[in-house]
Order: structure tokens, then sequence, then C-alpha cells
């Protein structure tokens, strides 16, 4: 291209642009002449500001993990040990992890089900305004405020709240004491159990799950399942055979989200659910209260560990290219 | 019969999707109800009656003015900083190959992608070792943080569509960087730019995870609604104050939607 020609053919000035006057003349000229420079300008910033800011601080916390805090003064000892990694592997905390991992699991399962034929019936039958209604209609609850939708679930699972009320004007109040009796997955009350604790973080993440699996299956030419079908496919044969395989990657890359955000969640099982602790929690207390900086850091290296893990094998499912 | 592609859907499907968009809305919805309900001891359900009485109660208290004052301040600055820095980020990455490019998107992406408490506890651990005391600057360093990536989505999806011969045939015609970057770059990615800030504006107007960890005793909107949540004591005041919340954060989101709808599709990926 012309972008060098200015500079290593001077003697032909006359066809060529003069240098542009001024400061900022020169200095775009320089950026012209020399790429690099304008690219290394416009990164420095951004990278400065991401590595000090924000990987600094996660290396700073990783470090911690490897120190111990002495039992008799609470104070950090800053020698280097695997002492702290070992107290994950206590009755107690190797509880929370599973507790943890575990409603993760259900969490993402749930999700995936319940999302399925919202994204289905938006990538193959909705058109037109029904289309932007349902784009809308999953991006609003997604961009709301977090903490107003676990509010609004605090109101809704309420021993006085409304869905007692639905059970009661159903008839249904028995079923509803039933499934509180259950042990583990009962309680007092719903707000205070795991099946609430369950029901906020499937509606909290509900739309992270719904958006990659509606871009795998806009993705599904229709012809597939019409050949399916005219190959004598019943529905269902459709669906497990061709339809589900192709939404996998789909599904997969929502679950990143679900399970991930689920893991590190703190917020909901305080405010819903029984008193027993998941990871954040305890993180949360470790690093207040407790004021086991090392415990909680090497606590947080289990998410991260976790998610590792799943995002391997995530990518080996070509989970990336259906985000 | 089956090919045009125009049957409906069958009624199964219909009704389940009809019904999983109700639980992802009936929720919000119910949140105007209470707004407005007279009891305020309990969530009681149905409410007894309705007033307007609370939205005057709340208008006059002066913790909920102070905290949506500190949440607006965060939200515009640390959004300015994201808007700066992630369309520097965004325009490096899409004009130029280099060295290290995966990584930097890596980069951007991993303070989203990593819980929410990782990033709080790092950056806490952090101002203690380097004794920065809590200000409103500890909380907009983390917010900045992890805005910078949907400012970054919306700048790098339109920097794709935009085509670079339109910045060489500027160049060609005498404009200097600045100028191409001013009356041709700039009206090409404004749009997504907006879409970017504005949704960065609501994730960070809304941010509590993070915010826990770097606010000290200062308290946001939703640092204050967390309180009232984990100990209820006024109930109708927070009411009001959720329904208020959910109003504030729609609007940029709707805006974001039509600003970028043109097949951008990248309103809401990243968050």
């Amino acid at each position: 291209m012309t972008a060098a020609s200015p500079v290593t053919e001077p003697a032909q000035g006359t066809a060529i642009l003069p240098g542009q006057g001024g400061w900022t003349g020169s200095l775009s000229d320089r950026f012209w002449r020399n790429p690099k420079l304008l690219l290394i300008l416009m990164l420095t910033p951004p990278v400065l500001w991401l590595g000090i800011i924000y990987l600094g601080s996660l290396f700073a916390l990783l470090a911690q993990s490897f120190f111990s805090i002495d039992e008799f003064s609470g104070m950090v000892q800053y020698e280097l040990t695997l002492k702290t990694y070992g107290e994950l592997f206590r009755p107690a905390n190797l509880d929370i992890i599973i507790r943890t991992v575990s409603m993760a699991a259900i969490v993402t399962v749930a999700a995936a089900c319940v999302a399925f034929p919202i994204a289905y019936f938006a990538a193959r039958y909705a058109r037109g305004k029904w289309k932007a209604l349902f784009y809308i209609g999953v991006m609003l609850p997604l961009w709301s405020s977090y903490l107003v939708k676990v509010y609004a679930w605090k109101l809704i699972l309420a021993k006085e709240g409304i869905l007692t009320w639905i059970f009661a004007k159903l008839h249904l109040t028995w079923l509803l004491e039933a499934w509180l009796a259950i042990p583990i997955i009962g309680g007092y009350s719903l707000s205070v159990s795991y099946t609430g604790t369950f029901l906020v973080f499937l509606y909290v993440w509900l739309p992270f799950m719904v958006l990659p699996v509606q871009a795998a299956l806009e993705r599904v030419p229709g012809s597939y399942i019409e050949a399916s079908g005219d190959l004598g496919a019943t529905p269902g044969q459709t669906f497990r055979h061709v339809i589900f395989p192709l939404a996998l990657p789909g599904i997969v890359a929502g679950s990143i989200f679900t399970f991930s955000l689920t893991l590190g969640d703190y917020i909901i099982p305080q405010i819903v659910g029984s008193s027993r602790l998941f990871i954040g929690q305890a993180v949360y207390a470790q690093q207040g209260t407790a004021g086991n900086i090392p415990l909680a850091a090497a606590f947080t290296v289990v998410p991260i560990v976790i998610m590792g893990f799943y995002l391997w094998g995530a990518k080996r499912m070509g989970a990336f290219d259906a985000i | 019969m089956r090919s045009d592609g125009k049957q409906s859907a069958p009624f199964a499907l219909k009704a389940a999707a009809g019904l999983g968009l109700a639980f992802m809305h009936l929720p919000i919805a119910l949140i105007f109800v209470y707004a407005f309900t007279t009891e305020d001891k309990s969530y009681q359900w149905p409410p007894p009656g309705f007033t307007l009485k609370w939205l005057e109660v709340t208008w006059n208290r002066p913790d909920v003015w102070d905290a949506l004052k500190l949440s607006l301040q965060v939200a515009t600055i640390s959004t300015v900083i994201a808007m700066v820095l992630g369309t520097l980020c965004a325009a490096a990455v899409s004009r130029t190959k280099f060295f290290g490019r995966e990584t930097i998107s890596l980069l951007v992406i991993l303070p989203i992608a990593l819980p929410g408490i990782i990033t709080g506890i790092a950056l806490r651990s952090a101002f203690s070792i380097a004794d920065i005391p809590f200000s409103i600057w500890t909380i907009i360093l983390g917010h900045a943080t992890f805005c910078v990536v949907v400012v970054y989505n919306n700048a790098v999806a339109r920097f794709r569509r935009t085509s670079g011969s339109l910045v060489e045939a500027s160049m060609d015609l005498g404009a200097n960087s600045f100028q191409t970057f001013r009356h041709v770059i700039l009206p090409n990615i404004g749009t997504a730019l907006l879409a970017g800030g504005m949704l960065a504006f609501a994730l960070s107007f809304d941010e509590v995870i993070v915010t826990t960890f770097t606010a000290g005793q200062q308290s946001t909107l939703p640092i204050w609604m967390l309180e009232e949540l984990v100990r209820p004591r006024q109930r109708p005041v927070t009411n009001v104050v959720a329904m208020v919340v959910v109003l504030v954060t729609v609007l940029p989101i709707l805006a974001a939607y039509y600003l970028t709808r043109d097949g951008d599709q990248v309103a809401g990926s990243g968050k």
C-alpha cells in the first residue's frame, strides 16, 4: 500500500502530500509510519489497569493461600506451606464444597430443562415482532437488578407470601407441607430451605442459559428436522438424535455461566436458605469475622480449579463456538 | 406441507415457552404491587390495602438519597473509565494482529468470568496490603475493572463490521489520525459505545458482590438493599427502593437494545 512511500521516496515530493502541520498532524504522521507506536499507546492504559489492579490483586490473593494462620495468636505466618490447603479437606469444609458443587450441578440441569423450550420456540417459531419480544423478554430479566430479583423471591417464598396463598387457594397446602417435611430439602418454610435457595438460583441464572441455547438452535437448519421427520422419525426421536446433539454446545456454554455463578455466589444462600454455608459464604466469613485470609484465599482457589476443568471440558465439546 | 417453515408450534412447546417467560417476569412484576401495600410488618399476600404513603416516606429518607448519590457517582465515573479502556482495547485488538492478542481478550473477560467474590476479596486484600483506605475510589477501581468487558464486547463487534477501507480512504483524502477518529471512526462506533456505556452503567449501578469488599463503611444503593435484605427493618421503604431500581435499570437496557439491534446482538453478551 501507499503507507511507506512518503518516507522512503522523499525525492518525488511534488506527487506526495507534504507533512502535515501542527503537533496533531506530525503525531498522526508518526502513527501512520509506525503503526506499532499507536498500538502500544492504545494498549498501555487498559493492560496497565487490568494487569496491575486486577491480576496484581489476584496473584497477591493466591500467594496468601500458601501462608497459614497461627492457631494461638491468630496472626498470619508468612512461610510457604500447604497446611491451609490441607484444612480444606477437613470434614466441615469438605461438606461446604460438596454442598456448593451439588447445588451448582442441580441448578444447571434444571436451568437447561426450563430454558430449552423458551430457546427452541424463540429460535424456530418466533418471527418478526415476536422474535424481538422474546429477545427483550430474556434480556430484561438478565440485566435487571440482581438484588431486586432476590428480594422478589424473598417476598414470594415468605411463609405469609404469595406461594403459600396460591397453594391454599388450590387446596394443595398439604402438598407444600409434605414437601417441607422432607429432610434436607425441606424446612420451616420455603425461604429457609434448600428448595428456596435452588429456586432463586434457577431464577437468577436462567437467562444466562437461554441465550446460548437459542444461539445454538438458530444454527440448526430447519431442513434437518424436516428430513428427520420425512425419514420416519417420531418427534421424540428427532429431538433425541438431531436437535439435542446439535444444541448441546449451546447448553454446555450456558452451563458454564450457571455453574460458575452458583459456585461463587454468597448472597443468595445467605438471604434465602438454611444457615449451612456455601463456598462463597465460607470465603466471606473467613476473610471477615474470622480474619483467616489464607483459608479464604484457599477457598477461592476451589471454584477457580473447578471452573478450569469445566472450561477445559467445555472447550473440547465445542462450547466456545456457541457463546 | 411442512417445508415453508410457517407451521405453528405444538401446543406443549408454546405452553412451556410461555410458562418459562412468565417465570422470568412475574417475580419482578410482584415488586410493583408490594411497593404500594399498606402492610409494613410482613410480606403478607394478598396486600390488605394499597397506599401511596411509602413513596413519600422514601422520598424523605436522607440515607436512601445518600446511597443513591454514591451509586450514581460510582456508576458514572466507572462507566467513563470503562469506555476509554474498553474502546482502546477493542480498537487495538480488532485493527491489528499481534502477539498476545488472545491473552488480551482473556485478560479483559477474566474479571467477569471468575466469580465476583474472587475479584472482591482479591481487591480487598490488595488494598489492605497496600494500606489504601476505603473511599469512593476503591469502589470505582473494582467497578471499572469488570465494566471494561461490556464496552469492549460491544466495540469489538462494531469494529468488525466497520470496514477498514473507510479509515484508509479518510487518510488518503488528507485527514490526520485525529480527524479520522473524530469524523469517521467515532460516528461509526458511536452507538455501540453508547450501548456499551449504558450496559456498563447498569452493571455498576447494580453491582453488590465486589462492592461489599471494596466499600468499607460506605453504602451504595445495592449495599443499602442488601442490609435490608439480611436484617429487614423498613420493609415498605425497601419495596419502594426495589421498584425504583427496576425502573432505573430497565431504561438503559431498552435503550441499549434499540441502539444495537441492527444485527449486532451484542447488548447482553458477556455479562
